[in-house]
């Protein structure tokens, strides 16, 4: 018989997340405040992998706000405003993109069971977009007939 | 205090509506000030008062409104006064 497989709807052990960011507004903020943007919102290792010859991308740099955006939907902090730095997003040697979390993020992640969590990033023009899908560990996935 | 705040969000808000006349308990939030552009704030209101901002009021409360801005930039402004006397 055939199947599909879908995720338990009302264990929230599936949450994802997405958001957008300008790639100008992350270029006037780096002209205008300059190291003291990048520092406060970016981690060392997401600096180093965004720098280009002729100085940080933009785009790039306007993905990675997009995912940390994109995890703070996923983790639901509420009103508290977490450290930017505290998700981090890295590039990987095969291309791709993967996410570390450490501090109240990781906690978050943590307290709600969020054990895995995987990023895609891209961008097009002036836009930034990214989606993050947190996986947690009573997820598990079920097989339920086709059109049930 | 108050008009400066209003400055600065009408340079580096990004709002759709004038900063200017905006009633200062207006959710800045509601009114379109994105996470991106608030950070852009807090940096231009460090610059505007010579102050800046801890951690912990790096919450979306702490921008939420010019009121609540007045209030945390109060705050820091006293703070700064007496750690330096």
């Amino acid at each position: 018989m055939p199947v599909t497989r879908s995720w338990e709807a009302n264990s929230g052990a599936v949450r994802a997340g997405v958001d957008v960011a300008s790639v100008a507004a992350v270029e006037a903020s780096i002209t205008r405040f300059g190291d003291r943007y990048l520092r406060r919102v970016f981690t060392d290792r997401e600096l180093s992998d965004c720098a280009r010859d002729d100085g940080p991308s933009a785009e790039s740099l306007a993905a990675r706000f997009a995912a940390k955006e994109a995890v703070v939907k996923v983790l639901r902090p509420g009103g508290r405003q977490l450290d930017w730095r505290s998700i981090e997003v890295r590039r990987e040697p095969d291309g791709s993109c993967s996410l570390a979390l450490a501090g109240e993020a990781a906690r978050r992640a943590q307290h709600a069971g969020l054990d895995d969590l995987a990023v895609a990033l891209s961008h097009e023009g002036d836009i930034a977009v990214a989606l993050v899908v947190a996986l947690g560990g009573s997820a598990r996935g079920i097989e339920e007939p086709e059109g049930a | 205090m108050e008009q400066m705040i209003r400055q600065v969000l009408a340079d580096y808000g990004r709002l759709p509506v004038d900063a200017m006349t905006l009633d200062v308990d207006a959710d800045l939030y509601r009114c379109g000030l994105t996470s991106h552009a608030s950070v852009n704030v807090m940096l231009a209101l460090e610059d505007a008062f010579d102050v800046e901002f801890p951690q912990e009021l790096l919450r979306k409360k702490t921008f939420e409104s010019i009121f609540a801005i007045e209030q945390a930039l109060s705050g820091l402004v006293t703070s700064d006064r007496v750690s330096s006397v």
